[in-house]
């Protein structure tokens, strides 16, 4: 096949392949993506990605706009777990300014991006079951992204486009229904991830789909550049929330799940798996917030941190400062920051180059699905069309994500 | 620092082997950078991957910095992960001939960042398997994050400066 073209219709009267448009609206691909695929009766012979279709320059857009414009944009890169973009984002910046965040809004910081990570797996491993045939899955554990959801509201008033805190911290802090939400989930929640585990994990007809399919080495996954879930299934402890602790993460006592096959199984059982270590974070979490001082949702940076909109809304000092700091006029430093966190689907990086002017010179989101993909052309090739559907909703690939 | 004392050695391992080579190292927030040239990129990725087990490949990308000779950086961003320690390898290029040796060789991983950086950019990966536009379409014609190039289409007719005071 020539990759230079990719062919739409075999034209060649001799030959037996059939090639098949998979995508770029297909119902199993969950999401905008094609594959050119040249099959032998269901077999993938060779396969060609084609990805761009929700392409928004993000990082052409982001050279145009001040920090804080910045942060709805990574809202949709992945946004089935946005806090933990947004926050990576407002991290990146606070390294930037070399602004110090108190211990109770990194623990408040984490129980929103543990929760998130539970979303963005949630999704992952129902679409799993749901693409192997059981849809009851799907339905029992689905309800719980609901619930997370219903506590970003209560934080931040949007459920899926998040915007959520602040440069410096959160826009205010966390209320009772918001701390009741949160401990109702961690009641429920392991009941029904337990009743969901029993459902599928130890399921003959899910291990048949599953085991030993798309299996991929440890050194193949690292050739790629994998991050995340996939690459921990393969066998490699890399955990950015533990190689480089962001967040005051190395507070907290948890585990890295890695598989060994780093088959579809593998990655589902690591998805698992993580979800009941956020579990045990959040919990710690809570623990730890009783210790610290109450009321404190911010760092006291007023150069930096929107002034509290009841005071901008009636002096002009807190007016003007809003403004100022908005469109962007605040003293950053002329420097460039590279800071990495552990997203759903691997390392998130943040590359910003700034130059002292409103908006950042250049900004480059290093994005897990996108480096991931490039491997499921390649792995497809040999692999029963069927097993390719899974394999890509096992690899979790979000468009949002993959095209920027 | 225990991170700066391995930025240290990295830093000294690599001035041992390149020499004149490796230039302008600095550490802004901890992360080493180094400054290199197209000539010796190769020979200095395969030797951070092979000899200092720097085995991942975190990312491609680039910057432009119009005006100047040489006006294209070329970013990699490499990691450690055994021993914690990322580094950051520039190659300013030039502009009018964007040329730079394909790091597909080293990482396969790097083929689509690769894509990227020429769909962007309009660098050219020398060696590269299949060097396509990957996120705009083929026939696009400019490569759109040059600094030359607007956000928004200037013959548009419906935006006009002066109905937003610009």
């Amino acid at each position: 096949m020539n990759h230079n073209h990719p062919v739409y219709t075999d034209n060649d009267p001799q030959s037996e392949l059939v090639t098949l448009n998979l995508g770029p609206t297909h119902p199993a691909t969950h999401g905008v993506f094609q594959n050119v695929l040249q099959l032998d009766g269901e077999r993938i012979v060779s396969g060609v990605s084609t990805i761009g279709y929700i392409h928004r320059a993000f990082e052409k857009i982001a050279e145009h706009r001040p920090f804080y414009q910045i942060t709805p944009l990574t809202d949709r890169l992945n946004y089935c777990s946005s806090p933990i973009n947004n926050m990576g984002w407002h991290m990146t910046v606070e390294k930037l300014l070399n602004i110090q965040m108190p211990k109770r809004v990194d623990y408040l910081r984490v129980i929103i991006m543990e929760l998130s990570r539970i979303a963005d797996h949630i999704i992952c491993n129902t679409i799993i079951g749901q693409d192997t045939g059981a849809t009851t899955t799907f339905l029992y554990l689905f309800q719980f992204r609901e619930h997370i959801y219903e506590i970003f509201e209560e934080v931040c008033g949007a459920r899926l486009t998040t915007n959520i805190g602040r440069i410096g911290g959160f826009e205010r802090d966390f209320n009772e229904i918001a701390f009741t939400k949160i401990n109702k989930f961690l009641k429920e929640f392991p009941v029904a991830l337990k009743e969901f585990e029993n459902l599928l994990t130890r399921n003959r007809i899910f291990i048949d789909r599953t085991a030993g399919v798309a299996e991929v080495t440890k050194e193949a996954a690292l050739e790629y550049s994998w991050t995340g879930p996939l690459l921990r299934a393969t066998g490699v402890d890399y955990d950015v929330r533990v190689s480089d602790p962001y967040s005051s993460y190395q507070d907290f006592d948890f585990e890295v799940p890695v598989g060994t096959s780093g088959d579809i199984y593998d990655r589902y059982l690591v998805r698992n798996e993580e979800m009941w270590q956020s579990l045990r974070i959040i919990e710690q979490a809570i623990l730890k917030l009783k210790t610290e001082p109450k009321g404190i949702f911010h760092a006291d940076v007023p150069d930096f941190y929107l002034p509290p909109k009841q005071e901008v809304y009636n002096n002009m000092e807190a007016l003007i400062y809003h403004f100022k700091i908005v469109m962007g006029e605040i003293d950053a430093p002329k420097a460039e920051v590279y800071h990495a966190v552990e997203g759903g689907n691997g390392e998130l990086g943040f590359y910003l180059i700034n130059d002292g002017g409103r908006t950042p010179y250049r900004l480059h989101f290093r994005r897990p699905s996108f480096i991931n993909y490039q491997m499921f052309a390649p792995m497809s090739e040999g692999m029963l069309l069927s097993d390719a559907i899974i394999n890509m909703s096992s690899m979790n690939i979000i468009a949002g994500e993959l095209d920027a | 620092m225990e991170e700066t004392t391995l930025n240290n050695d990295v830093h000294v391992k690599l001035t041992e082997k390149f020499g004149e080579k490796v230039t302008a190292v600095s550490e802004p927030y901890g992360f080493l950078t180094i400054v290199t040239y197209k000539d010796v990129i190769i020979n200095v990725l395969s030797y951070l991957k092979e000899e200092l087990k720097f085995n991942f490949l975190t990312d491609i990308t680039a910057v432009h910095y119009p005006g100047k000779d040489h006006g294209i950086a070329v970013v990699y961003h490499l990691n450690n992960m055994v021993e914690k320690v990322r580094i950051r390898i520039k190659v300013f290029i030039s502009e009018q001939n964007p040329t730079i040796p394909t790091a597909t060789t080293i990482w396969k991983g790097a083929n689509w960042m690769e894509r990227e950086t020429y769909d962007l950019f309009g660098v050219k990966f020398e060696g590269h398997p299949d060097l396509r536009r990957i996120l705009n379409m083929d026939d696009l014609g400019v490569h759109p994050m040059l600094k030359q190039y607007p956000l928004e289409d200037p013959n548009r007719v419906d935006k006009k400066d002066e109905f937003f005071g610009r």
